[in-house]
């Protein structure tokens, strides 16, 4: 029993920073931009929020530090694809280089540190109601922190007048504008919150995940939450699906390859993505669905004319 | 007509101005909207009423001149300002989410924190009580042109504005449906209300407006009153000169001629939940007639349209023949590379690509039937014939530009729909089907495409033409049938066609039945 709960804990571990990566890209991309340097965003919160927890000692100061890491560093995205209207694809994947070199350098004296790890939940009592207490009252505090996002993202996003304003800029900016909503401003706000998740994403990688900072430690996780996002047509329930069946097959064959499983560990390891996207292929056979849920105006870059 | 004896202006435009690199779009434009007034704007495309309207609404900024409302100067520098002081746009080209649904299209252009529900009910209510009907929990995407343009007359009036700007209203809308806009556009004035009327349809102007303002090349031409002017006179202004009038020389020996464009039992299966499936189609176009169809917007045109040009594939072969082989499977280059051409509703996104020059947009529609023109050894381009097409083009058809090659976006409407049309002209080809071959276009303009497509009937191709403007259809037709919720009647020969007897097979009446429709009714 007590495996059983370990492997679903180690599985939460996994998805949670996919899940809060893919969120935050989901809001921007349904508001039309594609930033493709989630990858370097979630690599400088992760080195942003270890060297804050190690300097100062708390946790704590290390997950805001976390957050406002990836939320700086995509300004610099917003102010080069929204102010000076530059290519989204070219200046996403530059973020991204950027950020794999510039966290490696700030990091250079962290490496081998011991880190500080944000604490488990605890409620006494609840947390100690055998095999369901600890998987929903003894988790890290990121955990809940993603759970809820997804609903907040979900309800603000399809009830909320602010919501539809922003899928309204997705579907067509320059309808948008001519109903005089600021666009510029909206795709701001949407891309700086998706900078604030992955440096969330990534603070959970050094303060929850392995508690120390090893270089490139974010290993190729932005690139996944990315395609969490396409795959799952851009509804933020389907990225939460997603999310939890890569950390599931992630581990299953994590487990699969210890007992020594007479399968080569290559096709084992391929396994994760291979699921994921089988699954939500599946999910998304409805091309009407899919119609309705893609941002039209996608990587265009917008220019009012004046 | 001044403002200085008339106090009561709600607008007034003085010595407007906007310069887009060599080309003075509006050039000192004059403009007095009085409270409770139709005020007409005329001209032919690229007259400069687009880009009047536009600074008007905010969504361009004038390089001079000065723009008073209610007697106060006002700088319009964005929409949300220009909906602020109480002026509504009905846009010719829509501004709206493909993505979203009606209602939600409606909620985003007001201001208030109403929750969507609330909005869908309003838009029901308001839509039943000026005749516009609409269901407010549609996909945009799903409606046709002239059910899109319901809601951005709605989203309009819902704003409760002061002056509504309407830009090219009826282009879509059966003589049923502009009767019934005309009678909300009366209940606005006599509300006090003021409305700026773009139209190209000179006899609906004179019919509702109370004033109008003539443009050319940018400049103010004249102001009148519409209903002391002849509708020619009207188009003299205009244009400058006479409108040539549509010569449709009789049809000879049509009966005899082979069918080149053959559809027969043509069913399809509604794509999506909300569209209209085709039930047995039966139509034959022979050489040298055009067929025109008629029918409401959204009654299965887009989607027969999409059928015969093969854009959708039919199951059973023989369903369309062309030129007496079976087409039914073959994509459009197969239906092309037998002698097809294709026009379809939608200029910008389906017949051009807005951001590809024209050139660019011939050769991707002819890579394939002129291949041995335009592509050389090896898949290269040949850009210089290429190029040379298109100029030939646009000579033919009288496209106005203001570059060599410019973007098919930078073109106004109408040119568009010219450059469009004739680059299928330019093959000669023996099968040519058209939809809304001129929708927002100015008169002008129009001639000149309806003459086109009759002779290239006469000179022995067979012509079908989809069209909501019976107008049109009259003007070019040897026969019209009607499409009606997927359904298509017998062709009428023109000799036999009236006003009512289409518009009664528009209702969905079955011919000999109409009398069994007026008692029901």
């Amino acid at each position: 029993m007590d495996i059983t709960v370990n492997i679903l804990l180690t599985i939460a571990t996994a998805a949670t920073p996919l899940l809060i990566a893919a969120i935050g890209e989901l809001v921007v991309e349904r508001s039309g931009v594609l930033n493709l340097g989630v990858e370097g965003m979630m690599i400088m919160g992760a080195v942003g929020g270890f060297g804050a927890g190690y300097l100062t000692g708390s946790p704590w100061i290390g997950l805001l530090a976390a957050i406002a890491m990836g939320a700086v560093f995509s300004l610099l995205f917003a102010v080069m694809t929204l102010s000076l209207a530059t290519n989204q694809v070219a200046t996403g994947l530059s973020l991204t280089l950027l950020g794999l070199g510039l966290s490696g350098m700030m990091g250079t004296s962290f490496v081998g540190q011991p880190g500080e790890r944000l604490p488990n939940l605890y409620i006494p009592v609840l947390t100690d109601i055998p095999v369901v207490g600890r998987l929903l009252f003894g988790q890290d505090p990121i955990f809940y922190i993603s759970i809820a996002l997804t609903a907040a993202v979900m309800w603000f996003l399809f009830k909320t007048r602010t919501g539809l304003t922003l899928r309204s800029i997705g579907d067509s900016h320059t309808s948008a504008h001519a109903l005089g909503i600021k666009v510029i401003r909206y795709r701001y706000l949407s891309v700086i919150f998706g900078g604030a998740c992955a440096g969330l994403a990534g603070g959970h990688l050094s303060l929850v995940y392995t508690p120390q900072w090893v270089e490139n430690m974010s290993a190729g996780r932005g690139w996944i939450a990315l395609a969490l996002v396409v795959f799952a047509s851009w509804r933020p329930w389907r990225v939460l699906a997603g999310a939890y069946i890569f950390g599931a097959v992630w581990i299953g064959q994590l487990h699969a390859q210890a007992f020594g499983i007479p399968v080569p560990s290559q096709l084992l390891s391929s396994l994760p993505y291979l699921a994921t996207v089988v699954v939500l292929v599946l999910i998304s056979r409805n091309k009407r669905l899919t119609m309705m849920n893609t941002p039209a105006s996608l990587g265009q870059p917008f220019v009012p004319d004046r | 007509m001044s403002a200085d004896h008339d106090g009561a202006n709600l607008l007034e435009v003085r010595g407007l101005t906007k310069i887009f690199g060599t080309l003075t779009a509006c050039d000192h434009i004059d403009l007095n909207i009085a409270k409770g007034e139709i005020h007409a704007l005329l001209g032919e495309n690229g007259a400069g009423k687009s880009t009047l309207v536009k600074m008007l609404f905010g969504s361009l900024e004038p390089n001079s001149g000065e723009i008073f409302w209610n007697g106060e100067a006002v700088r319009i520098t964005s929409p949300g300002m220009a909906k602020k002081l109480g002026i509504g746009m009905v846009f010719q080209h829509f501004s709206l989410f493909e993505a979203l649904t009606a209602a939600e299209n409606i909620a985003l252009s007001l201001d208030d924190g109403s929750p969507i529900s609330s909005i869908a009910a309003k838009a029901r209510a308001l839509s039943f009580s000026y005749g516009l009907p609409l269901d407010p929990d549609s996909l945009v995407g799903d409606l046709s042109v002239g059910e899109r343009q319901r809601i951005e007359i709605i989203r309009c009036l819902l704003q409760t504005p002061q002056l509504i700007i309407l830009d090219e209203p009826t282009s879509v809308l059966t003589p049923q449906e502009a009767d019934k806009l005309f009678e909300t556009l009366e209940r606005l004035r006599s509300e006090g209300k003021s409305i700026l009327y773009i139209s190209h349809r000179l006899e609906e102007v004179k019919r509702i407006c109370d004033r109008a303002t003539v443009l050319r090349h940018g400049k103010v031409v004249g102001h009148c009153n519409p209903r002391e002017e002849t509708a020619s006179s009207l188009a003299r202004m205009m244009v400058g000169n006479e409108v040539k009038a549509v010569v449709r020389a009789p049809a000879e020996g049509i009966e005899t001629a082979a069918p080149l464009l053959e559809i027969r039992a043509l069913s399809r299966k509604p794509a999506t939940p909300f569209s209209i499936p085709l039930k047995n189609i039966n139509l034959n176009v022979r050489a040298g007639e055009v067929i025109g169809i008629a029918g409401v917007a959204g009654n299965g045109q887009g989607e027969f349209f999409e059928s015969v040009s093969g854009e959708v594939l039919q199951q059973d072969a023989a369903s369309v023949r062309i030129r007496g082989k079976d087409a039914g499977a073959l994509s459009i280059t197969g239906r092309r590379l037998m002698g097809a051409a294709f026009v379809p509703e939608e200029r910008l996104g389906h017949g051009a690509a807005p951001r590809m020059k024209l050139s660019e947009n011939l050769l991707l529609s002819r890579h394939a039937t002129d291949g041995k023109v335009f592509v050389g050894t090896g898949g290269a381009v040949k850009s210089a014939a290429v190029y040379a097409a298109a100029q030939r083009i646009i000579v033919a058809m009288d496209v106005r530009k203001s570059a060599p090659d410019p973007e098919a976006a930078a073109l106004s409407g109408g040119n568009l729909q010219k450059f469009i049309v004739g680059r299928e002209l330019d093959r000669s080809p023996a099968v040519m089907v058209v939809n809304q071959p001129t929708w927002g276009v100015d008169a002008g303009a129009a001639a000149h495409i309806r003459q086109a497509l009759i002779e290239l009937a006469r000179s022995g191709s067979a012509v079908l033409v989809i069209s909501q403007d019976l107008d049109e259809l009259f003007e070019i037709s040897d026969a019209i049938a009607v499409m009606h919720n997927g359904e298509l009647s017998k062709p009428l020969p023109i000799a036999d066609a009236t006003f009512e007897k289409i518009g009664l097979l528009m209702g969905g009446a079955e011919p000999g039945h109409a009398e069994h429709v007026l008692e029901t009714a």
